[in-house]
């Protein structure tokens, strides 16, 4: 008895917690925001000289990942899905960002033993 | 508290211990994540491949100076507009595909249908653009496996210490590739699109009682868009 009412607690929980249709504006303004950012940046602020070349690309990836997030949580819903459920997708994806951060350090070896 | 239950049976209803699933999702809806997972996989490969050899390049060809025209309409002078117009459009059609799933919970199958439509719409749109971007850059010289010539590639190097051929071919070879491949999951997409919104006005998933199908759709959907946020970020801006 007290499991089942348990379980029903639960389902109830998820179909509260969903989105609606301003939420889903909202998250759509927030993405074109973040894109503009970087549009500014990559037009403006990086051809007159205030952010170099380097400083950039760090703001962009950073900006690149809170997209994901908003896509990621909101449109494709895993926000409100089971703790369970969202670990299993993001635990895998955090071994591929330490790939990443593996291979570009290996990249930056590299050059340094091709440069003549 | 209810006897009729024996103890054995009472361990097996609590999630981890197989009574129901610990994800509290349908099957069909764990495997598209798995799925997805799997691509993600495939797609960060390509990525991580293109970055290893960017990384390790002493030259490589810049994309504001690559990416200056807009297909029809203006051949230089405005970089990454076009690809800030194709951005916009594979959001707005994930838009369209979140207002798609969000109709389905109310099980109105007109607005469901509409915003297929929609999102359908908003597929093939940017798989145009995405052909006359290629058109324009095959027109320039790129393709696999073929560079254009010293003089243009000295503008796409400009402000650079070398002009380097090779990894011009490495730039060419490695865009053709992941965009090719992203297309082609915004390809599929749309056949996929097309098929639930066929069943949609069918009133297959109205009889079922659910829309759930248009939600597993909308994933993989969501999931090309996310895709293309990352070769945006990689291809015309870093």
């Amino acid at each position: 008895m007290s499991s089942e009412a348990a379980h029903t607690h639960a389902e109830g929980e998820v179909h509260e917690e969903t989105m609606t249709k301003s939420k889903i504006w909202n998250v759509f303004f927030i993405l074109l925001g973040i894109t503009a950012v970087e549009f500014i940046i990559a037009l403006y602020l990086v051809p007159h000289g205030i952010f170099t070349y380097h400083a950039a690309n760090p703001i962009y990836i950073v900006l690149t990942l809170a997209k994901a997030f908003f896509i990621v949580a909101y449109f494709m819903h895993l926000k409100f899905e089971k703790v369970a459920l969202i670990y299993t997708i993001i635990v895998p994806i955090l071994f591929i960002i330490g790939l990443i951060l593996v291979l570009t350090n290996e990249s930056h070896h590299w050059i340094d033993v091709w440069r003549p | 508290m209810s006897t009729a239950v024996s103890e054995i049976d009472e361990v097996k209803t609590t999630p981890w211990a197989g009574g129901h699933s610990p994800f509290n999702v349908e099957y069909g809806k764990i495997m598209m994540w798995f799925f997805l997972l799997s691509d993600a996989f495939t797609f960060s490969s390509l990525l991580i491949a293109y970055g290893a050899l960017r990384f390790s390049s002493n030259a490589w060809p810049a994309a504001d100076k690559i990416f200056q025209s807009v297909p029809f309409v203006v051949d230089k002078g405005y970089p990454l507009v076009f690809v800030g117009i194709m951005t916009f459009i594979l959001i707005m059609s994930s838009v369209t595909m979140v207002l798609a799933v969000e109709a389905g919970h109310r099980n109105a199958k007109k607005e469901v249908a509409w915003w297929m439509v929609a999102t359908i719409i908003g597929g093939f749109m940017f798989l145009g653009c995405q052909a006359a971007e290629w058109t324009h850059l095959h027109g320039e010289g790129f393709w696999w496996g073929s560079i254009p010539n010293m003089e243009k590639l000295k503008e796409f190097f400009e402000g650079q210490a070398v002009v380097s051929t090779a990894y011009s071919q490495q730039f060419a070879n490695l865009f053709f590739t992941i965009t090719g491949f992203h297309g082609f999951h915004v390809f599929s997409g749309v056949i996929i699109n097309i098929v639930i919104l066929i069943n949609v006005l069918k009133g297959t998933y109205e009889k079922r009682g659910s829309y759930l199908m248009v939600e597993k759709v909308g994933l993989y959907w969501h999931f090309v868009d996310l895709v293309w946020v990352f070769v945006f970020t990689f291809f015309y801006l870093v």
